[in-house]
C-alpha cells in the first residue's frame, strides 16, 4: 500500500501531497521535513529506494521535480517505480508536455488526475487512456456549468444593472 | 473592498506569491488574500467560493493554518453542480484529515452522492470516501459502497472496490460480507475493474482467513487464467509498458497468487506451471519487465514450490545482480538475503557476483552485500571469502571500514579452526583498520595469543615488523605493546620461529625503541601510553641492562598531568630503583588467560564490561590498590606486575574472589564491583581483593588455624581449630608496609572481627618451601568478663581453595 504521495521541487518545496494513511496536520510537515532533507541530499548514481522509519520511500527525480512515494516494506519498490511514471506520463498527455509549473498553477487538475490513478494507496487504472478519458469527460461537464453559469450571471448582471 | 470586485482569480494570486522576493512579503500577501476569502465566507459569497476554495487550497499547500475554510468544503460538496462538488471535495480530501470531527458532518452528503443518478458524482463521493475515512463513516456507508460493487459501470465499480479496501482497513469485521462480490469481480474483463478486484482480494485476505479459505477454492484458476491470457496476449496498444501488457496486472495478481499459495501444497501445485511460464518469458531489459519478474521470484520464494523453480528464481537474482541498474541490484540483495535461508546452495553459486557488490559505489547496496556475505560463509569458504574481504578493507572508504571491520572480526572469530590463521588475519586487519577494531575484539586476540605459546614468539616479531608501517593504528599499537612486553626475549633470541619467518635480528635496545616509539608518540591515548609504560617495566626486569634507560624513559612521566600515567611512572620507578630483588618475580611471564570463561564472561557480561570499561580505565590504578571488581584485559595488563610463576594453571573462575573477600571481612573490595561477574577470568584476580593483588590459583590449600586466647581463661571449653593457609603472592617477604602498597608479598595480620566481647586476629605466614601455601593464626580474644565455653570457630573458602582446619594450638 501506498503511504503517501510527496512532489517536492529541488528547493524543497511542496507541490503535491496525497496521504492515504492517517497522519495529523504537524506530523505531516515533520514528514515532510524529514523526507525532503533526506531525499534531496542523495546523489545521482544512488539507487531510488531509501530506507526510513521501516517503510521504503521510492522516489524518481523528473527534472527539477522529485516524486516520492512511500510504502511498506513488502511492496514491490520495482513496481513503485512504474506506478510514478504512469502518473508522469498521464499528466504528461494531459498537459501536453508537462513542466513544474503546470503542476503549480494547475495543482487541483494534477490531484484530480492522481485520484483517478490511486485510491486508498492502491492503483486504480493501469489504462492511460482509460484514465485521460475518464478526465476529459469530468473537465467537459465543468466547461458546460461554468459556460451556463457565465450566461445567467451575465443576463442578471444586466437586469441589475 | 469594492462588492462588485471579483475576488482575484487563482493564478494571479499564485503569480503574486510567486513574485515575492522574502518571506515577510509572502506572508503580507497570504494574510491579505485569507482575509478576503474570510469576509467571503462570513458572507455566504455564492459566486465565487470554487475560486476561493482553490485559494486556500493553495495556501495551505504552502504551510499556513486554513481552519476556517474547512466548513466552506461541506457547503461546497452539498451544492447542486457537478463543479461545486469536485472542488468541495478535493478541499475536504487536502485541507482535513481523519481525526477532525468536521468529518462526520460529511456523512450524510456522501450518503445523498452515493445514491446520485450522475455517475462522475457518485464516483467522486467514492474517491473522497476511499481516500480518508473514519471508522464511523465506513460502518455508515458501507451498505452503499457494497451495492456500488453491483453496479453495471466499471468506473463505479473499480472506485467501490477501492473504497471497500479503505473500509476494510478501518472496520475489518466487514471483510466476510465483501468475500463473494470480491471474488465475482475477478470474472471481469476490465482491467481496472481486475486491478481493483485483485487489490480488494488481497486485502481481504490480511484481514480475515475464512476469507482466504473461501478464495482459496474458488478463485485460484480463475487468476492462473487471467495471468495467462495477459502473459501471452502478443499486443495491446492500451495497456502496453514497455513490450509486456500490464504490467500492474502480472504484479497484483501473481501477489495475490502468493497469499493464497502460501503454506499451502495443494494451491502451490497448480500455480508452478504459470509461474515458470512467466519468470522464463517476461523480457527483463526494462524496469517493467524486471518489476514482473521481481514479483514472481517472491512468489516462488513464498509458495511451496519444487526446487527446481526456486533454482530458477535465484538464477534470476543472480541475473539481477549483475544488471548495471542499481535498483535491481537493491532489490535482488534484499531477496537473496530472504532467499538464503530456504535455498543456500543455490545462492553460494552466485557468492563471487556477490563479493562484487560489496565493491558497489552504493552504500546501501554495500550494506547489504556484506550481511548476505556473511550469512554466506562456511567452513570451506571462510578463507578465500576473508581474504577478498581484507583486500578490499584497504580500499574501502571511511564510512563503511567501521562495519567492514566488524564484520570481517566476527567472520574470523566463528569461523577460525587453527590458531595460526585466526592471528595471521587479526594482525591484517589491525594493520590495516586498527582504529576501526572494538577493544573486545583484540582483547580476545591476546587472550588466543597467551593460549598459544607455540606462536607466541611468532606473534610477536610480526607485530613488530609491522609496528613501524602502521603505527597510526591505536589497536595495533597496544596489542603490540603488549606482546613485546610480555614475550621480548622471544623476540630477541628468535625463540619458536615458524617455518615460514623470515630470519630476522633484534636487539634488546630495538625492543625498547618500539616501546619508547609508542610511549612518545603525541596521538596516543591513555591505555597506550599505559600500557607501554608497564611493557618497559617488563623489558627492564627482562633485559637488566636496559632498566637504566628505561628507568629514565619512565621517570618523564612522572610530572604527567595524567594521574593514571604519573602513578605508574612513580610506581614503577621505585620498583626499579629500589626493588630489584623482587622485581623479576614480580614481572615474571603472565599466567595464561583462560579463554572458555573469558568467552563466557564476555557473552554474559558485555553490557557490564562496557561501562565497566569506561570506569576501570580510569581507575585501574586503584584497582590494584583496592580490589576492584571490574577487571578485563586492559586491567590485566596492569596486574601483570604480579605474576606468578604458575603459568600452567588455568585461571581460576572468578566467584571464588567474593567469598575470600566475604570470608575474611577485609573491606578492601568494591563490593558493587564484585557483582560484575569479574569479567576477566583471567586468574589474576583471584587474590586480589585478599592482598591487594590478584593472582591465580587453583590449588592452593587454605588451612584456617586460630589460636583462641581468652583473658580469663577459666573454662578451656573445646575450641576447635584450624590453620588457614592462603596463598600468597609475592613470595614471602614480610615487610611492614601497609596495605595499600602493592609489593607487600604477605599480608600484615589484621583483626578480623572486633565485639565488645571477642576480637578475632589472623596473622599471615608462609613457609619458605611451599609457596602455595599460606597458614594463617587466627587468635580469638576474649574481651568479656565472662568465659566461653562451646566456642566453634568454623570457617569456609570457595571450592578453587582447599582448606585443612588444623587442631586448635593452644590457649591461654
Amino acid at each position: 500500500m501506498i503511504n503517501f504521495v510527496l512532489l517536492i521541487s529541488r528547493q524543497g518545496k511542496v507541490r503535491l501531497t496525497k496521504w492515504y494513511s492517517p497522519y495529523s496536520q504537524k506530523e505531516r510537515s515533520k514528514v515532510i521535513r524529514e523526507l525532503s532533507g533526506l531525499i534531496l541530499a542523495r546523489g545521482p548514481k544512488l539507487c531510488n529506494f531509501v530506507e526510513w522509519r521501516g517503510y521504503k520511500v521510492v522516489y524518481r527525480r523528473y527534472a527539477s521535480l522529485y516524486f516520492c512515494m512511500c510504502i511498506n516494506a513488502d511492496d514491490n519498490e520495482l513496481e513503485i517505480l512504474e506506478i510514478i511514471h504512469h502518473f508522469v506520463e498521464i499528466l504528461d498527455r494531459y498537459f501536453g508536455s508537462v513542466c513544474e509549473l503546470d503542476l503549480i498553477f494547475n495543482f487541483h487538475k494534477a490531484y484530480y488526475i492522481l485520484d483517478e490513478i490511486l485510491i486508498a494507496g492502491e492503483l486504480q487504472e493501469s489504462s492511460k487512456k482509460t484514465v485521460a478519458r475518464l478526465i476529459a469527460a469530468q473537465d467537459s461537464l465543468v466547461e458546460a456549468a461554468k459556460e451556463q453559469a457565465s450566461s445567467v450571471s451575465n443576463m442578471i448582471a444586466q437586469v441589475t444593472k | 473592498m469594492n462588492p462588485f470586485s471579483t475576488p482575484t482569480r487563482l493564478r494571479d494570486m499564485i503569480r503574486a506569491i510567486r513574485a515575492c522576493k522574502t518571506a515577510a512579503e509572502e506572508r503580507a500577501v497570504v494574510r491579505k488574500e485569507c482575509a478576503a476569502i474570510r469576509s467571503a465566507i462570513s458572507e455566504n459569497d455564492q459566486l465565487f467560493r470554487h475560486r476561493n476554495l482553490a485559494k486556500l487550497m493553495f495556501i495551505h499547500m504552502l504551510g499556513y493554518p486554513t481552519h476556517f475554510g474547512q466548513l466552506e468544503c461541506l457547503k461546497l460538496i452539498a451544492a447542486v453542480d457537478f463543479p461545486e462538488k469536485r472542488i468541495g471535495y478535493l478541499g475536504l480530501m487536502l485541507l482535513l484529515d481523519e481525526r477532525q470531527e468536521v468529518l462526520m458532518l460529511v456523512t450524510n452528503s456522501l450518503k445523498q452522492d452515493l445514491n446520485h443518478s450522475n455517475q462522475y458524482i457518485v464516483g467522486l463521493a467514492l474517491c473522497a470516501l476511499g481516500n480518508i475515512c473514519s471508522a464511523e463513516m465506513a460502518r455508515d456507508l458501507a451498505p452503499e459502497v457494497e451495492r456500488l460493487l453491483l453496479s453495471r459501470d466499471q468506473n463505479i465499480k473499480k472506485k467501490a472496490a477501492l473504497c471497500s479496501i479503505m473500509i476494510i482497513r478501518k472496520v475489518s469485521d466487514l471483510a466476510e460480507n465483501l468475500m463473494s462480490p470480491a471474488a465475482s469481480l475477478l470474472k471481469e474483463k476490465h482491467h481496472g475493474v481486475l486491478i481493483a478486484g485483485v487489490e480488494l482480494c488481497t486485502d481481504l485476505c490480511k484481514v480475515s482467513a475464512s476469507v482466504l479459505e473461501y478464495l482459496r477454492k474458488t478463485c485460484i484458476e480463475r487468476l492462473i487464467r487471467i495471468l495467462k491470457d495477459i502473459s501471452n496476449s502478443s499486443y495491446s496498444l492500451e495497456y502496453d509498458i514497455a513490450g509486456i501488457v500490464d504490467p500492474f496486472l502480472h504484479i497484483r495478481v501473481l501477489k495475490l497468487m502468493r497469499i493464497l499459495g502460501q503454506g499451502d501444497a495443494d494451491s502451490s501445485e497448480y500455480m508452478i506451471d504459470i509461474l515458470a511460464q512467466v519468470a522464463s518469458k517476461t523480457e527483463s531489459k526494462k524496469n517493467a519487465g524486471n518489476a514482473v519478474l521481481y514479483e514472481c521470484v517472491e512468489t516462488i520464494m513464498g509458495i511451496e514450490a519444487t526446487s527446481g523453480l526456486r533454482v530458477l528464481a535465484i538464477n534470476i537474482l543472480g541475473r539481477f545482480l549483475s544488471n548495471h541498474d542499481n535498483n535491481i541490484r537493491y532489490v535482488a540483495l534484499n531477496m537473496l538475503m530472504k532467499a538464503v535461508t530456504i535455498e543456500s546452495q543455490a545462492v553460494q553459486r552466485h557468492r563471487t557476483t556477490i563479493l562484487e557488490r560489496v565493491k558497489d559505489s552504493d552504500a546501501s547496496i554495500q550494506k547489504r552485500a556484506l550481511d548476505l556475505v556473511f550469512l554466506l560463509v562456511n567452513e570451506t569458504n571462510v578463507k578465500p571469502l576473508t581474504k577478498e574481504l581484507i583486500d578490499y578493507l584497504e580500499v574501502s572508504d571511511q564510512d563503511f571500514k567501521g562495519d567492514l571491520t566488524a564484520k570481517i572480526c566476527s567472520i574470523i572469530d566463528k569461523f577460525s579452526q587453527e590458531k595460526l590463521w585466526y592471528t595471521e588475519q587479526m594482525f591484517k586487519v589491525l594493520c590495516l583498520a586498527g582504529n576501526y577494531v572494538k577493544d573486545d575484539v583484540w582483547h580476545a586476540l591476546i587472550v588466543a595469543i597467551s593460549n598459544a605459546p607455540y606462536l607466541q614468539g611468532y606473534c610477536v616479531r610480526s607485530l613488530y615488523k609491522v609496528f613501524q608501517t602502521y603505527s597510526d593504528q591505536e589497536s595495533l599499537v597496544q596489542v603490540a605493546v603488549w606482546c613485546i612486553g610480555e614475550y621480548a626475549e622471544m623476540l630477541v633470541n628468535n625463540v619458536k620461529v615458524l617455518e615460514m619467518e623470515e630470519p630476522m635480528t633484534v636487539t634488546e635496545s630495538d625492543a625498547v625503541d618500539v616501546v619508547e616509539a609508542s610511549l612518545k608518540n603525541c596521538s596516543s591515548d591513555i591505555t597506550t601510553q599505559s600500557l607501554s609504560l608497564i611493557a618497559l617495566l617488563k623489558l627492564s626486569s627482562r633485559f637488566p641492562p636496559t632498566s637504566e634507560r628505561i628507568r629514565e624513559i619512565i621517570m618523564y612521566h612522572k610530572g604527567s598531568v595524567v594521574l593514571e600515567l604519573q602513578q605508574r611512572a612513580i610506581e614503577f620507578n621505585s620498583i626499579i630503583q629500589r626493588h630489584q630483588n623482587i622485581k623479576s618475580s614480580l614481572l615474571e611471564r603472565m599466567p595464561v588467560l583462560d579463554e572458555m570463561t573469558y568467552n563466557l564472561k564476555k557473552a554474559s557480561s558485555s553490557q557490564a564490561n562496557v561501562s565497566a570499561d569506561k570506569t576501570s580505565k580510569s581507575n585501574s590504578r586503584a584497582s590494584l590498590k583496592l580490589p576492584n571488581g571490574v577487571i578485563h584485559a586492559t586491567a590485566t595488563t596492569d596486574l601483570d606486575l604480579l605474576d606468578l610463576s604458575s603459568d600452567d594453571n588455568p585461571a581460576n573462575t572468578s566467584s571464588s574472589k567474593d567469598y575470600l573477600h566475604d570470608l575474611l571481612g577485609i573491606g578492601l573490595t568494591n563490593t558493587e564491583s564484585t557483582d560484575q561477574g569479574i569479567a576477566p577470568s583471567e586468574g589474576t584476580d583471584i587474590l586480589m581483593d585478599l592482598l591487594s593483588i590478584g593472582a591465580p590459583t587453583v590449588q592452593n590449600d587454605i588451612l584456617i588455624s586460630d589460636a583462641v586466647s581468652s583473658n580469663q581463661g577459666i573454662a578451656p571449653a573445646t575450641k576447635p581449630s584450624s590453620t588457614i593457609q592462603v596463598m600468597d603472592l609475592l613470595d614471602g617477604k614480610q615487610t611492614n608496609t601497609s596495605i595499600s602498597d602493592y609489593q607487600n608479598p604477605v599480608h600484615p595480620s589484621i583483626i578480623a572481627f572486633q565485639s565488645n566481647t571477642l576480637m578475632i586476629t589472623f596473622t599471615f605466614t608462609k613457609q619458605a618451601d611451599d609457596p602455595k601455601v599460606t597458614q594463617i593464626q587466627a587468635t580469638f580474644t576474649n574481651l568479656s568478663s565472662d568465659a566461653y565455653t562451646d566456642f566453634v570457630f568454623q570457617a569456609a573458602v570457595p571450592k578453587a581453595f582447599p582448606i585443612i582446619t588444623l587442631e586448635q594450638s593452644r590457649m591461654n
